[in-house]
């Protein structure tokens, strides 16, 4: 069999029939019906949903935080350091302003 | 109608083309229905060249539609929007056949028994084999279905549909020396699919 004519032959009764180019019936119809389903995507509302989402488990781990610092058993605390929970968050936070005036004043 | 009308109608339809369009880009979703139902005749032309059902091809053509509807923006108004729409309709044909060609299960089943008259009456006679015979389109297609997915896409543009290797760079997004490889490796593998093909029914 002559491979090179084959193909020549076969390509050619592909030209020769082209695909239909038939649209089906109201395919328009389906497409605007598809595009007005779908949803629109909009950042602020991504964001707002996100946020929304992310408030009750910061509310849920604020009110563990709060129990905790409240309940808190006194042997748990060292007995070098002030027993207030508070207190000890708050010179946590503030060390390194505390550090800045205590080198001002050696000054 | 004269030349200087026919120019005036073309233009007046270039326009109105141009309108919807940025109709579209301001918000009016329903300026896309007349694109849509325009050009969806030549996207479904080419979704035919390629895809294996009848199904598929209604999924490809609604595939492209979103697609274009999404991509509008990118859209430069000094191509004209149809050749932007077969660019997008190539491509995603493509991306159909690459992952048809990922899950595919079955290899190459017999030929029908109008293939194989066709082929015989090829071996005997190659001039009275009708170029238009069914079977050729069949066998055509079959032998289409075996090729890689960029060998059947540059056989699909090249050989068939006789476009300019610009033309189909243009329509790829493939350099111009890719698609000369690719049409090199492409043409290779059918004639390694046709040997197959007469290994299995002649020897």
């Amino acid at each position: 069999m002559n491979n090179a004519e084959l193909e020549i032959q076969l390509v050619a009764a592909a030209r020769a029939n082209p695909p239909s180019d038939a649209v089906p019936y109201a395919f328009e119809k389906r497409i605007m019906a598809r595009l007005a389903a779908r949803p629109v995507v909009d950042d602020w509302e991504l964001w707002a949903h996100a946020l929304w989402r992310a408030a009750a488990p910061c509310a849920a781990i604020m009110l563990l935080l709060g129990a905790w610092s409240f309940f808190a058993p006194p042997g748990s605390v060292p007995a070098n350091t002030t027993s207030d929970l508070s207190q000890q968050l708050e010179q946590t936070l503030l060390a390194a302003v505390d550090q800045d005036q205590t080198v001002d004043s050696a000054r | 109608m004269t030349l200087g009308q026919g120019m005036g109608i073309l233009h007046r339809m270039e326009r109105t083309e141009a309108e919807l369009i940025a109709a579209v880009l301001k918000g009016d979703a329903a300026s896309f229905e007349p694109l849509v139902k325009q050009y969806s005749p030549r996207i479904f032309a080419t979704v035919r060249r390629y895809a294996r059902r009848e199904s598929e091809v209604e999924d490809i053509a609604q595939d492209i539609w979103l697609k274009a509807f999404e991509r509008l923006n990118s859209f430069r108004s000094e191509a004209p929007f149809e050749h932007w729409l077969m660019r997008l309709a190539v491509r995603t044909c493509y991306d159909a056949l690459r992952a048809h060609h990922r899950n595919r299960e079955t290899t190459f089943s017999e030929l029908t028994e109008p293939e194989e008259d066709w082929l015989d009456r090829f071996v005997t006679q190659p001039d009275a084999a009708k170029e238009d015979a069914e079977a050729a389109r069949q066998l055509i297609a079959r032998v289409l279905e075996q090729l890689s997915p960029s060998a059947r896409l540059v056989i699909t543009l090249q050989e068939i549909e006789q476009r300019s290797v610009k033309e189909v760079a243009a329509l790829t997004g493939w350099s111009v020396p890719l698609v000369k490889v690719r049409a090199f490796r492409a043409r290779a593998e059918m004639r390694k699919v046709l040997a197959k093909i007469a290994k299995e029914k002649y020897l």
